[in-house]
């Protein structure tokens, strides 16, 4: 019961958030880009909900428009790696037992290092810029949809449908996409939930170090940058992070909900 | 037998941590950033002569196959070379920024495991009460705020609202750090008998290090109760609680330790991460650790420290994990007797 009552709030946050994406830029008091050197730190009043940042320029109206860029951003590292993935994985539990074992060991080798960090190199080497934050971290991203994708399709390979299937003479590919893979997605969907948020996360965290998005596009993470010296004025950070935070939670929230509904022993209780 | 499985486990380690040099060094390498801009600048960077001594010195003329022969061939007299900022050999810029980053890593782990087993066995044992709720709902909280705003949140409001909170740092700006022996503030001040400086480097360390156990407390508390929950659910459960045992005694004496093995596990692993991933808390916190050199390396394009660092964080992933399977011989019994 309690699952099912985060899993609504987490889809009510998430729901929020992609209101705001889209309505975003139109209800935004203030222009992103406006600078206003007079108006430098105020601490948030009804003018400026969240205060001004160093520049001037409206906090309120730079998270709203951060949508933009931190929300379709994060979703697509974690959608282009678990069909990267997802395919990876499924081909190697489908290529015979040498080919598997060598397809197997290359995802080890990403799996040893932790995202962030070889994320970090690649996408300094890459250079500023939202595509190639991406893509350095599409890079880091897909080896755990790899090995959920091949377990679950080892699994599945045994499966009578999947015999008859074979039987009837559909060969190894059609088999794969049109039996196997189907079959195998709902977990895919639940880790892909749980990790939009974690991948959301992270991209902030390479821009909170510069490596994102170029200023003086608003983005979250880089916001969050903006003000970290500033302790006294503390909403320039906590706002852009408080926004990072709750869509997160949301993710997450929604995908636990999902994980206890799938699992069938969690269920059964 | 048990001494040729660590043997092949060593020689497998090893030959993957190469391996993923070799990962980073084509990854580093296939991207079309020059280090020469990011290390000369625009005005030498005109001057072709400048640049072709550059190349030479760091041997960036050589075709690449060459250029990691180099660098596998110096990894065989234990030398990782030189770095290109800061003209020092590697291997020392590592030694100078390792330490500040294993204590406060350990720290934080300690802190986890103090917190997530207690957690995660009571959450287990009190399953569906308000406490497994609330448990649970922490958790989710926890994992989803980003360390880099929360280290922020922290701060600000223990070291600037507050002021109950040491300024960022290893010490207070301007204190003398202790005798360098190990590199380990808390350690080293220990060795000196000097408390003050002791008490104060600790002081420094809580705030960061509780706020890398935030991240890492949830995935550490969700493993335990779910360990947990399945090993309560076994028959020799039931046969120890009707010999009479109390329910103290069946958790704590039957059902804890057999739920530790894939805690060890992830702990384990999560500890790795805790070594290899503090650059962020370390960027707010001004930590002059490992995660920071990373970066800068990263940053200047510095292939030497890149790939230096890169072999650190595989060998520490690689004897974490080896540790790890090392513990199941103890936790285990079914294990050993393989």
């Amino acid at each position: 019961m309690r699952g099912r009552t985060l899993g609504a709030l987490g889809a009510a946050l998430i729901l929020g958030w992609l209101l705001v994406l889209v309505v975003g830029p139109r209800v935004a008091p203030y222009a992103v880009r406006q600078v206003d050197l007079l108006a430098r730190l105020r601490p948030p009043s009804a003018d400026h909900y969240f205060g001004t940042d160093a520049l001037g320029r409206d906090v309120f109206s730079r998270v709203l428009v951060g949508t933009r860029v931190s929300l379709p951003s994060g979703f697509a590292v974690a959608l282009l790696a678990a069909v990267v993935g997802t395919l990876y994985g499924a081909v190697a539990a489908y290529a015979g037992a040498k080919a598997e074992e060598a397809m197997m060991r290359v995802t080890d080798l990403f799996l040893s290092f932790p995202p962030l960090l070889l994320a970090m190199a690649i996408a300094a080497a890459l250079g500023k810029g939202v595509t190639n934050t991406i893509v350095a971290m599409a890079v880091v991203w897909w080896p755990k949809y790899a090995r959920v994708a091949r377990s679950l399709v080892l699994v599945q390979r045994s499966v009578e449908y999947v015999e008859a299937a074979r039987a009837l003479g559909d060969g190894p590919a059609r088999t794969l996409l049109r039996h196997i893979v189907p079959n195998a997605v709902g977990p895919i969907v639940v880790l892909l939930t749980l990790d939009v948020g974690n991948s959301m996360i992270t991209f902030a965290g390479l821009s909170f170090l510069g490596l994102g998005v170029v200023p003086p596009t608003p983005e979250w993470g880089a916001m969050v940058a903006d003000g970290q010296v500033l302790i006294e004025q503390w909403w320039v950070s906590t706002f852009p992070g408080l926004a990072i935070f709750t869509v997160v939670v949301g993710f997450n929230f929604l995908g636990d909900a999902l994980r206890d509904w799938l699992d069938p022993r969690a269920r059964r209780q | 037998m048990r001494l040729r499985y660590v043997a092949t486990r060593v020689v497998a380690s090893a030959l993957m941590a190469v391996a993923a040099t070799l990962v980073v060094f084509l990854i580093a390498h296939s991207v079309p950033a020059d280090p020469i801009l990011a290390q000369l600048g625009d005005k030498a960077s005109a001057n072709p002569e400048t640049v072709a001594r550059f190349r030479a010195r760091w041997a960036l003329d050589r075709p690449l196959w060459a250029q990691y022969g180099i660098f596998l061939a110096r990894l065989a007299q234990g030398d990782l070379g030189e770095s290109i900022a800061s003209r020092r050999p590697v291997l020392a810029d590592i030694a100078q920024y390792a330490p500040a980053t294993i204590e406060l890593a350990t720290l934080a782990a300690v802190l986890t495991l103090l917190a997530g087993v207690p957690l995660g066995v009571l959450a287990a044992v009190k399953r569906d009460t308000w406490l497994d709720h609330a448990t649970r709902l922490g958790c989710l909280v926890g994992v989803s705020a980003p360390t880099f705003w929360l280290a922020f949140i922290v701060l600000a409001l223990f070291y600037g609202g507050l002021e109950i909170a040491p300024s960022p740092g290893r010490l207070d700006a301007g204190a003398v750090p202790p005798l360098p022996v190990t590199g380990l503030f808390l350690a080293d001040s220990l060795l000196a008998g000097d408390w003050a400086t002791l008490r104060s480097a600790l002081a420094h360390m809580v705030l960061p290090a509780a706020v890398l156990a935030a991240s890492t407390v949830g995935l550490i508390t969700r493993t335990t109760r779910a360990a947990m929950l399945e090993v309560l659910g076994q028959d020799y459960i039931r046969v120890a609680r009707a010999k009479g045992l109390t329910e103290g005694g069946v958790v704590g004496g039957h059902a804890v330790p057999n739920a530790l093995i894939p805690v060890v596990t992830l702990g384990g692993l999560a500890y790795a991460e805790l070594l290899a991933g503090t650059v962020l808390t370390e960027t707010i916190f001004s930590w002059p650790g490992l995660g920071r050199y990373t970066y800068q390396s990263a940053i200047a394009l510095d292939f030497p420290a890149i790939m230096g660092v890169t072999l650190l964080v595989a060998v520490v992933y690689l004897a974490m994990n080896f540790a790890v399977d090392l513990s199941y011989l103890w936790l285990d019994p079914r294990v050993a007797r393989r």
